[in-house]
């Protein structure tokens, strides 16, 4: 039976095995690649969507799970990239290789949406579940902190 | 540029053709791709049309290094024009327009300096030239600023509505370049060109590759030395979404509508293996340490006065030995890549760091001719030197030959992990001999690898500053396959050597870093035998980070010091330890890097700041363990990757004494280990002789 959802507010119906990771549902199913395989074993956070506007790691979230669900990847926060989240990363110089950097975002938002003017400490503790390979977290909890500066008080 | 007329007609033709089909697979915009009449190309680097549009070529390959940014940055400084103004393009593998189209060594801006300089200036000239022609004003009373020449009577034309005119012109032969000075893009901070499709997940990496009637696959691949005997495929194949099960080289691939379907029916398939020599283990490898340390078979590297003889007479003698285990790269996109091996025609796609070796490789293993392989170069979801190995790529292009199909082969976490080509494993003795005011005056090292080639660096400090010195290497072969790690050798034998010489300089009771200063003095005056390095710069980097971290004058706070030489970069650090609950904490890495010209400020703190942590998080952390075989662990649950909650201050400085730029990708790694272990050991008194050190 069919898996339907909705996914960066479009309807969507997924006739596949229900077991399927909604990471690969979205890879291979509806050619969203921006999300991001890295460890298949929720350690790394590069595949982080929101499910239900709760960041989720969608390698191990079978779809069965996200029936009727409303999910967002890095494709629908903002397309144009005009999130606080997305423009602080750009106006920061963020990303070295990139890769993580979907899941990063992901991540960052989602603690923002809970928590607009998280601490130092938040931070830290809020984005330490994503792996950066290429060590940019320093300015990871900088853009953090620039992206909670343009969400309004 | 000795780029000819003819050469340049015969390169814009080329390029008309070749660009239109773009590099991006998904949201190539043909029309930006387009060379416009014979105004477009004007070399290997750049083209502007009439619309006045300028595309900045980098030919390669991105691997978050920030290259496909700073290139460009050259390029446009000296073309003068507004960096808002450019766009920029990944440039395929194109052996006739680009000499050194690979990421690996930290050595292309090096190379490329002179080049990308002359890129842009040539065309800054024609611009000026067709504009004086137009004015009819001699030349050299024309100027340029942003994209626009400047008469004497105050005419103005942009780039753009003088690119016809400008193509027309012979190209200069000699051109002069900006004072630096007068920079306004180099040395500036400027931002990734590919941000923006960064941040909103565009699909620009190896495993985002979509094309035409491909197909997926994985690779299961035999513990290493052992031999395939037999695979159950018969019923992997009914399992849905599942089109063919192929042997091909000891492993067996599993080829797919879609990853899951695949991943299922790995769980199914049974691989039976057998060895005619034993399977290795860790315990293979302590012994072939052990047996190595002892062996008189070792390869003399080098060989100063007479070492024997000199550290008999010392009053002490001080010495050490340092390991490393085999590790992985792990770059977070694991390996993969796209093949479509036709009957006389190859399409190879994805994160390659060599394109060009890429292309030979697959043309001796297919016979097909290398004019008849093109190569698309994928951004990279980070490589640490796994990319310079053509292991994957063989393999997706053998299998594509084999099931006639175009096939993206993608490797699991657990492949990337198990799958081979890591950081060799090392061990160092050290020796050195000081006499009774506290000098060196005898210095050995023996490394010996596995898989290792020579793992000394036999004419980098101090060598030079010491009168009797031997260095030996012995390479035992393994079948475990290494390849290049961020930093080769030099990542280990970095940390090795300083924290041996801050042994060194305890047991001498002199400061560490009066220590190097004082060894330093004597290269200036007197050095011993050949070296690679130059003394001054090295002095530059320590006395700079002496003063910006305060050196031994910050009371409470634990610093070890290190510093090193590769890749023609000069990096000096100073760590600092804090003790909290009884356990060490590493606070602030403090960083000096003498890189010549920094060309991009902001990707050059990225470098530095990067590989202070790849280095500590890996110094820390990383260790696979071996069992008939096998490589463990398998995954980043049990695998440590360094995360942010870990990562001390970094403060990066730079000397930026406008030398011509040297690599930056690897040189800020090799010291790190090395103040780490030292501010540890001032904090503790313990010292780590092993990474992990956790």
């Amino acid at each position: 039976m069919a898996i339907n959802c909705t996914v960066n507010k479009k309807k969507v119906s997924l006739d596949i095995d229900p077991n399927t990771p909604l990471l690969w549902a979205l890879r291979d199913h509806l050619s969203l690649l921006g999300t991001k395989y890295g460890c298949g074993i929720a350690q790394c956070g590069a595949c982080t969507v929101w499910v239900n506007g709760e960041p989720m790691r969608s390698c191990v979230l079978p779809i069965s799970a996200v029936s009727n669900a409303q999910i967002t990847t890095i494709e629908g926060l903002d397309p144009a990239g005009k999130h606080p989240v997305q423009q602080a990363w750009d106006e920061l110089d963020v990303p070295q290789c990139g890769y993580c950097q979907a899941g990063q975002i992901m991540t960052a938002a989602g603690l923002l949406k809970n928590n607009p003017h998280p601490t130092d400490q938040e931070i830290i503790d809020g984005m330490s579940g994503n792996i950066c390979r290429c060590g940019t977290y320093h300015r990871i909890q900088e853009a953090v902190k620039l992206a909670s500066k343009k969400i309004k008080k | 540029m000795k780029t000819s007329r003819r050469d340049f007609l015969q390169k814009t033709a080329l390029f008309t053709g070749v660009f239109t089909l773009g590099f991006d697979w998904f949201s190539a915009d043909a029309s930006a791709m387009e060379v416009v009449g014979s105004a477009g190309r004007f070399n290997a680097f750049l083209s502007i049309d009439s619309l006045g549009k300028v595309i900045l070529y980098s030919p390669n390959p991105e691997i978050g290094q920030g290259i496909k940014t700073a290139f460009p940055v050259v390029v446009a400084e000296e073309l003068d024009v507004d960096w808002a103004q450019v766009q920029v393009e990944q440039a395929n593998l194109d052996t006739k327009l680009f000499e050194r189209q690979l990421t690996g060594g930290s050595g292309a801006l090096k190379h490329s300096w002179e080049r990308l300089r002359k890129a842009g200036a040539t065309v800054r000239k024609m611009m000026m030239q067709a504009a004086a022609d137009q004015w009819k004003v001699d030349v050299s009373t024309c100027k340029t600023a942003k994209g626009v020449v400047l008469g004497p009577a105050g005419q103005k034309a942009t780039y753009g509505s003088l690119a016809e005119a400008a193509a027309k012109l012979p190209v200069p032969t000699e051109v002069t370049f900006k004072d630096r000075k007068d920079y306004k893009i180099i040395g500036s901070r400027v931002k990734g060109v590919d941000n923006k499709n960064v941040i909103t997940g565009k699909p620009l990496f190896g495993i985002d590759i979509r094309k035409p009637g491909m197909v997926f696959a994985q690779i299961v691949r035999p513990p290493f030395g052992a031999t395939l005997k037999s695979f159950s495929a018969d019923d992997v194949k009914k399992m849905p979404g599942i089109i063919d099960v192929v042997s091909f080289k000891n492993k067996v691939a599993i080829v797919g509508e879609n990853t899951y379907a695949i991943l299922q029916a790995r769980a199914s398939l049974r691989c039976d293996y057998g060895s005619d020599a034993p399977l290795e283990s860790t315990e293979t490898h302590q012994k072939w340490f052990d047996e190595g340390m002892k062996s008189d078979k070792a390869q003399v590297m080098r060989k100063d006065g007479d070492f024997t003889a000199a550290i008999a007479t010392a009053t002490k003698v001080i010495e050490a030995t340092y390991e490393c285990p085999f590790i992985s790269h792990s770059p977070m996109e694991p390996m993969n890549f796209f093949a479509d091996v036709k009957s006389d025609s190859v399409l190879l796609a994805g994160p390659t760091q060599v394109p060009q070796p890429a292309q030979k490789a697959v043309s001796d293993l297919l016979k097909i001719p290398s004019d008849k392989i093109q190569v698309e170069i994928s951004k990279m979801g980070g490589g640490f030197g796994r990319r310079l190995s053509n292991d994957f790529v063989l393999e997706a292009a053998e299998l594509s030959s084999i099931i006639k199909k175009p096939v993206l082969v993608m490797w699991t976490r657990e492949d990337d992990m198990t799958g081979g080509t890591y950081r060799p494993a090392v061990r160092y003795h050290f020796k050195a001999g000081i006499d009774a005011s506290g000098n060196i005056v005898a210095f050995y090292l023996r490394g010996v690898g596995l898989n290792a080639g020579n793992s000394t660096r036999q004419d980098n400090f101090p060598v030079g500053a010491i009168e009797n010195v031997l260095i030996e290497s012995i390479d035992q072969k393994s079948a475990v396959t290494t390849g290049p790690w961020r930093a080769p050798i030099t990542n280990f034998l970095g940390f090795a050597e300083q924290a041996f010489l801050d042994e060194v300089a305890e047991a001498a009771g002199k400061d560490p870093i009066q220590m190097r200063l004082a060894l330093l003095d004597r290269v200036k005056t007197k050095p011993v035998g050949k070296i690679t390095y130059e003394p001054a710069r090295f002095e530059e980097v320590i006395k700079q980070v002496a003063e910006k971290s305060q050196w031994k004058k910050k009371p409470g706070v634990h610093q070890g010091f290190s510093v090193y030489y590769s890749h023609l970069s000069y990096v000096a650090q100073v760590a600092e330890v804090k003790v909290e609950n009884g356990k060490p904490k590493v606070t602030k890495v403090t960083a000096v890097t003498d890189c010549g010209e920094v060309v991009n400020l902001s990707g050059a703190e990225n470098q530095v700041k990067g590989a202070i942590i790849d280095g500590m998080g890996h110094a820390m952390f990383a260790k696979l363990n071996f069992q008939a075989g096998v490589a463990s662990p398998n995954n980043f649950n049990t695998y440590r990757m360094i995360r942010g909650n870990e990562v001390p201050v970094i403060d990066a400085h730079f000397v930026n004494n406008g030398i011509a730029p040297t690599g930056l990708g690897e040189p800020a790694l090799p010291p790190t280990g090395g103040s780490i272990a030292n501010a540890i050991y001032a904090a503790t008194k313990k010292r780590h002789y092993k990474q992990p050190f956790s």
